[in-house]
């Protein structure tokens, strides 16, 4: 029972300590990315005996400490309890999301066989979709209990697009359901280390082309980043529902924007891109195509597994942040058209070809 | 379900809902509910209704309360009620809420009596609360029902469709 709860533990540490850096790696990213896009230098003030790490110093550790000393300002008139309880309902969800997301198949240690997953739950992404479906709340409530007319627009705003979003997310979801057959992550994870045609790996990708764009698009507005940062839009409305806030409260906000980035990423990689599989890697090590084997012990093989996720997100939060760099921001109506009249359409269609595809089949 | 843990959020469920109804404020009262709706799915999961679960907390913690707070706060009520109607509202309402509860509670009032209900050590079965024994559930046994509960949204969407067309003739 001890051990059980201690593996258990180390599974979340592993995860959280794996999704924090990386949201504060994608900070760096976005500040230099964009330098780089802008052809400006970006972050490079802040340094250690000279030592700036190509402005690494400056957004690990001096952003930081600066949001962590910064004054903790809350508005007059403003509900103290609420405006408070903001930043954290908005930034829980979020976490708590990662609980199904498989990282790897199973290690092997001793007798026991850890499923690299903190909570094999038989509803799997269903969970994830709920968990997000609450991400809303941390956005009204920072946009009303500010007392400030920019973040209560931003908050209905922000409301607005979320709810939008969240339908074609699902019925990209409820495709994947169909083609997998199961709504446990790690049993679509593991469908998809199968071979097509004896050499293409069987990604999702492969089956569901249309709802992954669905997915994606409806994924990076649930992020609420530009072109889909209308809640936010620093233009017209200073920072819509975090206009109010300041220090921690500030960064938490900034931090859910990015664990939301990495969460996408492991959505998309999961149920589009085989997960944690590397192709050919197979539980007893690789196993080519031409009839070549290279036997590897359980460890590496998870370690390889773990690795190709992690390459997987961090390729995906890359191919996001360029999107916000590279397109303008949608006006508020074609936002609304592409959700209720480009997206969920397509999504239905999807749903009922997939169907169709599935019954023939049988 | 231990009762170890049913007591304690059964006690936080019902002071939710208290809030819902005793807060003054219309935003509060809401979030109340959302917390109660969001407390009731985490009831859910410890008797094993996963599915349920989920469903309870993306449709109605995650979409019907969040257009009820969008209302809200586009409406920025305020006080909402003259205080002496509020009184009488409260009275009545209390009156009813208390005949109900003994209502329901009414199996205690005999000796030997119990609540119905299988029991905190109840054994659940191996296909209960999943999302195919949910799914085999609503196309054998419940069909009708599921079908006209079906057939009812679809007119309320059709509903919904021409009253807000209305408007812009």
């Amino acid at each position: 029972m001890l051990v059980e709860i201690l593996i258990i533990l180390i599974k979340v540490l592993a995860v959280l300590g794996m999704v924090m850096p990386m949201a504060g790696l994608l900070g760096w990213i976005e500040r230099k990315g964009s330098a780089l896009i802008h052809d400006r230098i970006g972050a490079n003030r802040a340094s250690i005996f000279g030592f700036a790490g190509a402005g690494l110093v400056n957004t690990l550790m001096a952003d930081p400490l600066k949001f962590a000393t910064k004054e903790d300002v809350i508005p007059r008139g403003a509900d103290r309890l609420l405006h408070t309880l903001a930043p954290c309902v908005n930034l829980f969800p979020v976490l708590v999301a990662f609980a199904v997301l498989p990282f790897g198949d199973v290690l092997l240690v001793g007798d026991r066989e850890i499923n690299l997953q903190i909570a094999p739950l038989g509803i799997g992404v269903m969970y994830v979709l709920a968990m997000m479906s609450l991400g809303v709340y941390g956005v009204v409530l920072g946009g009303w209990a500010s007392n400030n007319r920019w973040s209560l627009l931003g908050g209905i705003r922000g409301s607005a697009q979320m709810i939008s979003y969240e339908l074609p997310m699902g019925l990209a979801v409820v495709a994947m359901i169909l083609t997998y057959g199961t709504l446990d992550l790690q049993e679509m994870a593991r469908a998809q280390g199968q071979l097509l045609w004896g050499w293409l790996p069987a990604w999702g990708i492969l089956y569901q082309p249309l709802a992954f764009l669905i997915f994606l698009v409806a994924g990076i507005a649930e992020s609420k980043r530009i072109p889909f940062d209308l809640p936010e839009s620093e233009a017209e409305l200073i920072s819509g529902y975090f206009t109010e806030y300041s220090g921690m409260k500030h960064l938490m906000f900034f931090m859910t924007d990015f664990v939301e980035v990495v969460i996408v990423s492991a959505l998309v990689a999961t149920l589009f891109f085989g997960g944690w599989q590397v192709p050919y890697l197979f539980a007893s090590g690789f196993v080519f195509p031409g009839g070549a084997t290279i036997d590897l012990p359980n460890l590496v093989v998870v370690l390889l597994q773990m690795a190709s996720f992690t390459f997987k997100i961090i390729f995906f939060c890359w191919f996001q942040i360029m999107i916000r760099w590279t397109i303008p921001r949608f006006r508020y109506d074609q936002l609304m058209h592409l959700g209720w009249l480009g997206l969920l359409p397509l999504g239905f269609v999807n749903i009922v070809a997939t169907a169709i595809i599935i019954m023939v089949r049988q | 379900m231990s009762p170890l843990t049913f007591f304690p959020l059964a006690a936080l469920i019902v002071a939710c809902a208290l809030g819902v109804i005793l807060n003054l404020h219309p935003i509060r009262s809401a979030l109340c509910l959302a917390m109660t709706l969001f407390l009731m799915a985490v009831m859910f999961v410890f008797l094993d209704a996963h599915l349920v679960a989920a469903l309870q907390v993306i449709v109605y913690a995650g979409a019907i309360l969040v257009l009820f707070l969008f209302v809200i706060m586009l409406l920025n009520l305020e006080a909402d009620l003259p205080q002496k109607r509020r009184r009488v509202l409260t009275m009545a309402a209390s009156a009813i809420g208390v005949v109900f509860a003994l209502l329901s509670l009414r199996p205690l009032f005999f000796p030997g009596g119990a609540l119905p209900g299988p029991g905190f050590d109840a054994a659940v079965p191996a296909e209960f609360g999943t999302a195919t024994g949910i799914g085999e559930l609503l196309f054998t046994r419940y069909v009708l029902p599921f079908e006209i509960t079906g057939v009812l949204l679809l007119v309320a969407v059709l509903g919904a469709v021409v009253l807000a067309k209305k408007k812009l003739v």
